[in-house]
């Protein structure tokens, strides 16, 4: 399948990246890893007349972690999240979606910032990035700015990023008490279902939980009737944690294909987000 | 119409492409590499496989231009049909193949994995292997092979050593 035909750019420099993107406006793309957007160009499903390339942009790589909070580059590779010792230390939540998303060749090309800004709603990275509470850093012509993961995401493929902006990095708050859960699509390797979970703990009982999933709606959620229901919750008591954990996704539009209807899906959403509590608890 | 360096199984080329153009249809229709394989064309089965730099890419999810300055190696570079590769070798005798359409895939794929973890479990294996699809052999002769190659070169550093392909990629 060949796409349509684009005139290609490697700009060196976000200065640079601006421009273009100013000149082209909304014919021109972002490149970062490109595993959603090439195959969306080869099936025409997505034309842009200038692909701009940010693979030579100095600074948009490697996770940083300075005085408990963790730093990531847009343009880091899933590979190398799922690599590294100090992400599995200090943020298992974002570690174990970056092991469960994709496969091998996919995850030595494509990049947590582009996962991000394309806005699937079967983005791993978006519950996580909502469990966190993550910051995002937003560049543009006219300096820089943070937005909070919870405010970034719209809709489906549908982001707060204007055309004239390219995401530059992800920041959020050590969480070693946390974890990632997945029912995968057998096929796609997508969510159905995709749970991640960030406790604060007072002994055995959970003090404050943080719950994001992905895969379910239209885009990743915060599901705050759980994270109130499992504040003074022990998850070793299995009968209170699926009483908290229950009803999950309630309120949302539940998406249904033939894989998961909207209700086996919802049910699901339960026990994966009950599955991911008791993950985070065993760090 | 961009110019592109790019080292290919050790021989240098300089190519005008087409920004569109996919690393897989530069080394299979204009460098005649045909032993890369198009399967599904849309980033599932991994035929496709080739290393980028030391690591495993589909090069059917890439344009060309974007492999400037890069080192590619494909399935000829990896072995040849009177040198065979320990990998190759093992597809062979351990009947890791039927079809044979996804195996130079299969086999990068399986020499990338063996380079970062040279006594794979069988877990990591399937693991390794996950971005490859087979539709023929089940995958257990596939597993065999790859556990038989993997024994074959911890205890053969000398000719065949997968380290002497190219330095495992990881940098960003």
């Amino acid at each position: 399948m060949i796409p349509t035909k684009f005139e290609y750019a490697k700009p060196s420099s976000l200065d640079e990246a601006f421009a273009l993107l100013a000149e082209h406006g909304p014919d021109a793309k972002l490149l970062a890893g490109g595993h959603s957007l090439i195959p969306m160009m080869k099936l025409r499903l997505a034309e842009p007349e200038m692909l701009i390339d940010l693979a030579g942009i100095p600074g948009l790589t490697g996770i940083t972690v300075r005085d408990g909070r963790v730093s990531i580059g847009a343009m880091t590779k899933h590979a190398t999240l799922a690599a590294s010792e100090e992400l599995r230390q200090h943020a298992p939540v974002l570690f174990e979606a970056a092991n469960a998303l994709g496969d091998p060749q996919v995850r030595n090309r494509g990049t947590i910032g582009g996962a991000l800004a394309n806005g699937d709603p079967g983005c791993d990275y978006a519950a996580v990035m909502l469990a966190l509470d993550a910051t995002f850093t937003v560049a543009g012509k006219g300096g820089t700015r943070e937005e909070a993961a919870s405010s970034f995401m719209v809709g489906m493929f549908e982001t707060t990023l204007s055309p004239e902006e390219v995401l530059v990095g992800v920041s959020f708050a050590a969480a070693p008490a946390s974890a990632y859960v997945k029912y995968a699509h057998p096929a796609s390797g997508y969510p159905l279902v995709g749970a991640a979970v960030v406790l604060s703990m007072n002994g055995d009982a959970i003090s404050e939980a943080r719950v994001g999933v992905t895969g379910v709606g239209d885009h990743a959620f915060r599901a705050g009737s759980v994270e109130k229901a499992l504040a003074g919750v022990r998850p070793s008591d299995r009968t209170a944690l699926e009483g908290a954990c229950a009803g999950s996704a309630a309120g949302v539009d539940v998406r249904s294909e033939p894989a998961a209807g909207a209700g086996y899906r919802s049910a699901m959403c339960d026990v994966y987000v009950s599955r991911a509590v008791l993950a985070a608890t065993r760090g | 119409m961009p110019q592109i360096e790019i080292d290919v199984n050790g021989a240098h080329h300089s190519v005008p492409v087409e920004p569109r153009l996919l690393l897989v249809h530069l080394l299979r229709d204009k460098l005649e590499l045909t032993g890369t394989h198009v399967g599904c064309d849309t980033s599932s089965c991994g035929a496709c496989t080739v290393l980028l730099n030391g690591e495993s890419v589909k090069s059917c999810t890439m344009f060309a231009v974007q492999a400037d300055g890069s080192a590619v190696i494909t399935i000829e570079g990896i072995g040849a049909s009177d040198a065979l590769h320990p990998m190759q070798e093992a597809f062979w005798k351990m009947h890791g193949l039927q079809c044979g359409y996804c195996t130079p895939g299969m086999i990068v794929s399986a020499v990338d994995l063996l380079r970062r973890n040279p006594d794979p479990s069988d877990d990591e294996i399937r693991a390794g292997i996950e971005g490859n699809l087979c539709r023929c052999t089940g995958y257990e002769n596939i597993i065999r092979a790859v556990r038989s190659a993997a024994a074959a070169l911890r205890n053969d550093e000398s000719r065949h050593s997968v380290a002497e392909l190219l330095p495992v990629g990881g940098s960003n």
